[in-house]
């Protein structure tokens, strides 16, 4: 039962914004493993979706760098790490208050953390400036009882 | 994005095709931005129905585009809003000033 529940996968691509979507459709590909709803779906695509845009836009800017994703299924529920060495952050509660965003030009919301904090069960930003910023996420994934069963039979 | 006009009541409908995100706004709000200021519609409404995904991005592209027709006299409503998306505008508060509307 172990092996058939813990799963790990690694991703890594350019910082062009057109990896936006196919970041965001291979971790749902993913984690449907865990059979999610639609809507646990649909958070996690938005919280992913976030995190690579903020490591295209804030990380690398108008450079170009790797974004890696680290993916990890553990009892249940799903474990995802996105990072870049960009330039990182230099006042990460700032940059998770509501609405606050260093690039208004670009018609930024400011509501990218706010997002993957309440999308996801839990979320953690590590950051050194100049070195790169490394969002972690977990969601629990709800298990439709009788599924679980005839799936552990 | 597939655009109509109304020129008697002075509608504009958006209706939106995509998925949502950093990278595709660039062409919705150029597109947008365009239509409005040929068109100076007294409302704009943007459609939804044909969006299945919509992250932050969207939030920053209908409040850009609602200053840009409130500037010019017009009012701002979305419809068609599926509930995943709905979440999103919901976080940001935006729903009190650019309602979302029953039906088109």
């Amino acid at each position: 039962m172990d092996n058939v529940t813990e799963n790990e996968m690694t991703l890594e691509f350019l910082s062009k914004s057109n990896n936006e979507a196919f970041a965001r459709v291979a971790v749902a590909a993913f984690v449907s493993q865990l059979d999610p709803t639609i809507e646990e779906l649909a958070d996690i695509k938005t919280a992913v979706s976030e995190a690579v845009t903020n490591c295209i836009i804030h990380g690398y800017e108008d450079t170009q760098g790797i974004i890696k994703i680290k993916c990890k299924i553990f009892a249940g529920s799903v474990h995802i790490e996105i990072s870049d060495n960009g330039k990182g952050i230099k006042d990460i509660e700032a940059a998770k208050t509501p609405l606050f965003t260093t690039k208004p030009n670009l018609e930024r919301s400011g509501m990218g953390f706010t997002i993957m904090e309440s999308f996801m069960d839990d979320m953690n930003v590590e950051s050194i400036v100049g070195v790169g910023t490394k969002v972690t996420m977990k969601k629990l994934i709800k298990c439709n009882d009788e599924l679980c069963s005839s799936i552990g039979e | 994005m597939n655009v109509k006009y109304n020129n008697e009541d002075k509608l504009l409908v958006l209706e939106l095709t995509e998925e949502i995100d950093h990278h595709s706004t660039e062409k919705i709000r150029r597109r947008a931005d365009y239509e409005i200021q040929r068109h100076m519609p007294r409302k704009t409404i943007f459609d939804f129905s044909g969006v299945t995904f919509m992250d932050s991005a969207g939030i920053g592209m209908v409040i850009g585009r609602y200053k840009i027709v409130s500037m010019l006299g017009g009012k701002v409503s979305m419809v068609n809003v599926k509930p995943s998306i709905r979440k999103v505008f919901e976080m940001s508060g935006i729903l009190k000033i650019i309602p979302i509307e029953d039906c088109a």
